[in-house]
């Protein structure tokens, strides 16, 4: 169960390797969390970040989960909570692609967006209805600043979040009182391995930041979660710029 | 039911159940249960025989401050339907009640016949249930125990539908006296009361100047009065570190009216009287330091430095705060935790350094009390102890409060004291065995007496009881 300020005991990340979501998981586990389930490709690196946070003292255990592979969620997700109640799942899976490349090669536009959104939405789903049955938990779902508004610089990335951004909310007020809590995360530019020899964009943040601001939104029940918090001004002034200037801004 | 009824909707028949969302007095992490609401013995044992496999667990009135009458995904029993007074012996000073009745009631009930609860919490609206389940204690611990000290029998349904008449002296009962209704669903009981000649409270007041002061005072004359408790200003800081006011008195008896009063021709009223409700949408962090700063030194300026044999009524001495119906709303949406443990004699130096902790930190609280704990009660997760219990509450969304209620923890646990479960929602469950000796004997019989374990709240599964 969590507890008084909504941390949570047992923890399921979709996206096991994600940086944000390791540095989140080893934020909680040195507060309550003593159960970790990592899900992902089965890989040396899912291994490793297992094994990262046994040895911060938590029981971690590994599943093998593909977000481009939707028929097999129902399975793989669903047996975990036949194991115990999760009291936090954190939706963190996704890819950047590679924009100019993506521009030529729809097919692997496409995988973005079947990754990022398609994936979620079944995985996502899942999850739900496996925590509305256990009357709790929160749902957490890392969407970007980049949904917010499509840039010509990553629209590709930025439209499967867009998507992601939307289904989560929606998701949110259909499980509003049901004791399922989703919280939705929009990161700005983070720095990590996904984002390594990217041009940084003004207000980059750390994993640390992100996991930081996961923590207090969980503490004060949030529904959605800028990282870092003066983004919500900043994309609430950029979303009014009017387009034929919004797209020659150097974004 | 009095203004200030439960948070939840009763429904018609106890197979109505709806799925509501349900949290502790604190309004911290809600979770949603199915609802049901027995008015019958027979109706509280299909309840429980239809729970499903995610359980259930009694609730009364909901003013345990955490999770333990919450059962996420289950079914919560709804007790408050069960709310009968069947028998008073007014010439031995026993009544025989439901387990869904409050104390409210019962004072409602009994005082003019001349008795009086034995032990009463801060709040009246604790049902007798309730009261069992977290062995409630008063201020007038330090003489009288617990509540389930002056609880004679009890009729207990357990998870294979069946209901035990369970006497003091026997391991059910210790398992059920602060046991959290995990043994079983309270149906009703037998309990032993306390004559009064009037309805009024003679009530000395003084000022203690820092924590020290305090303590000296409280050891040197607690033994005199039956009810004691201290209100410390836990904002102060420095050499006022631990200033308090000590109110405590006793039942005044009907000499003490003075000729003429009103009170003389009916001394034996119960008149609590009620302000409007707390409004139900206040912002977070209303209650920050400024404020409960600013209302601590006003409390503290205002009550007399020495006053003697004040008459007050039973409302305005025991339970000031039920006169603010849904006060627990001035905390905002997060809510608020409290925090009460004890350390036995001769921990002084852990109950100073706690203390000084949460006042070095500037924690608002301004419902903090400390008092003097008498001899121990049977019950295995019963709470108290001999030794001094501190009792605060502070808004839930303080950043980094969980981490420092933690280090509390150890504090009060390598001094062999413990936190009170009836007000916990945020103890880490490593902690509870160093806390509570028994707790294996407790694990043991609830496996014994409930193995599919059909009786199981939000507060079980978060400390794995």
């Amino acid at each position: 169960m969590k507890d008084a300020f909504g941390t949570p005991q047992s923890l399921l990340v979709l996206g096991g390797t994600s940086e944000i979501a390791l540095a989140t998981a080893r934020r909680l586990v040195a507060r309550r969390t003593r159960t970790v389930w990592l899900a992902g490709r089965p890989s040396p690196a899912l291994e490793k970040a297992a094994s990262g946070l046994r040895d911060l003292g938590a029981d971690v255990r590994t599943v093998a989960f593909d977000a481009l592979d939707p028929e097999s969620h129902e399975e793989n997700l669903g047996k975990i909570f036949t194991e115990g109640d999760i009291d936090m799942v954190l939706l963190a899976f996704g890819v950047l692609g590679d924009q100019a490349r993506d521009e030529d090669e729809p097919l692997s536009a496409a995988r973005v967006a079947q990754t990022n959104y398609t994936g979620a939405v079944s995985a996502g789903l899942v999850c739900a209805r496996a925590l509305q049955s256990q009357g709790h938990g929160s749902l957490v779902v890392l969407s970007s600043v980049a949904g917010e508004r499509a840039r010509r610089s990553n629209f590709i990335y930025g439209s499967s979040k867009a998507g992601l951004d939307a289904f989560a909310q929606g998701l949110g007020d259909a499980l509003y009182g049901t004791g399922v809590h989703v919280m939705v995360v929009r990161p700005g530019f983070v720095r990590t391995k996904m984002t390594a020899g990217l041009e940084e964009a003004p207000m980059a943040t750390t994993p640390e930041a992100v996991a930081e601001a996961i923590e207090t939104g969980l503490r004060r029940r949030s529904e959605t979660v800028w990282v870092p918090g003066v983004l919500r001004v900043v994309m609430s002034a950029l979303r009014h710029v009017p387009r034929p200037v919004f797209r020659r801004l150097p974004l | 039911m009095p203004a200030d009824s439960p948070a939840l909707p009763p429904s018609e028949a106890a197979s109505a159940a709806e799925a509501v969302s349900v949290s502790g007095w604190g309004r911290t992490a809600p979770t949603t249960a199915r609802l049901v609401r027995p008015r019958t013995p027979e109706e509280a044992a299909a309840a429980v025989r239809d729970c499903g496999e995610r359980g259930g667990i009694a609730r009364g009135l909901g003013r345990a401050y955490g999770d333990a009458a919450q059962n996420a995904g289950g079914a919560v029993f709804d007790m408050t339907g069960l709310d009968r007074v069947r028998a008073i012996d007014a010439d031995a000073g026993t009544v025989v009640c439901d387990s869904g009745v409050s104390l409210h009631r019962l004072m409602e009930v009994l005082l003019p016949l001349g008795w009086f609860v034995p032990v009463t919490p801060g709040t009246r609206y604790v049902t007798v249930g309730g009261a069992i389940g977290a062995d409630i204690h008063g201020k007038n611990h330090h003489v009288s125990g617990s509540f389930s000290r002056h609880v004679l029998a009890m009729d207990l349904l357990t998870a294979d539908g069946t209901v035990h008449t369970v006497t003091p002296g026997t391991p059910l009962f210790d398992a059920t006296a602060g046991g959290m209704g995990l043994t079983g669903v309270i149906l009703s009981a037998t309990v032993r009361l306390q004559p009064v000649e009037t309805s009024l409270m003679s009530v000395d007041t003084e000022r203690a100047t820092d924590l020290d002061d305090l303590m000296a005072r409280l050891t040197a004359t607690d033994h005199r009065y039956r009810y004691s408790v201290a209100w410390i200003d836990l904002l102060a800081r420095g050499t006022a570190m631990g200033r308090s006011v000590l109110t405590r008195g006793d039942h005044a008896p009907l000499d003490a009216l003075p000729a003429r009063a009103r009170a003389r021709r009916a001394p034996l009223a119960f008149r609590p009287g009620q302000l409007p409700a707390a409004p139900s949408f206040v912002p977070d962090g209303l209650l920050g330091k400024a404020t409960v700063g600013l209302f601590n030194e006003l409390w503290y300026r205002k009550a007399p430095r020495c006053r003697t044999g004040e008459l007050q009524k039973i409302s305005t001495f025991f339970h000031p705060l039920d006169g603010v119906p849904h006060w627990n709303r001035v905390y905002g949406r997060s809510g608020f935790v409290q925090y009460q443990f004890v350390v036995g004699y001769g921990k002084e130096e852990a109950l100073r350094r706690v203390v000084r902790r949460i006042s070095e930190r500037g924690c608002p609280s301004f419902l903090a009390v400390l008092k003097r704990f008498g001899e121990g009660d049977p019950g295995w997760l019963s709470f108290p102890m001999p030794g001094w219990t501190l009792a605060l509450d502070i808004p839930a969304n303080l950043p980094g409060l969980g981490a420092f209620l933690d280090e509390l923890d150890e504090e009060v646990a390598a001094a062999d004291g413990r936190v009170y479960l009836a007000k916990d929602s945020r103890l880490r469950p490593e902690m509870l065995a160093a806390m509570y000796p028994r707790l294996d004997d407790f694990r043991a019989l609830r496996a014994g007496l409930d193995p599919r374990g059909v009786f199981r709240s939000d507060l079980s599964r978060r400390l794995a009881l």
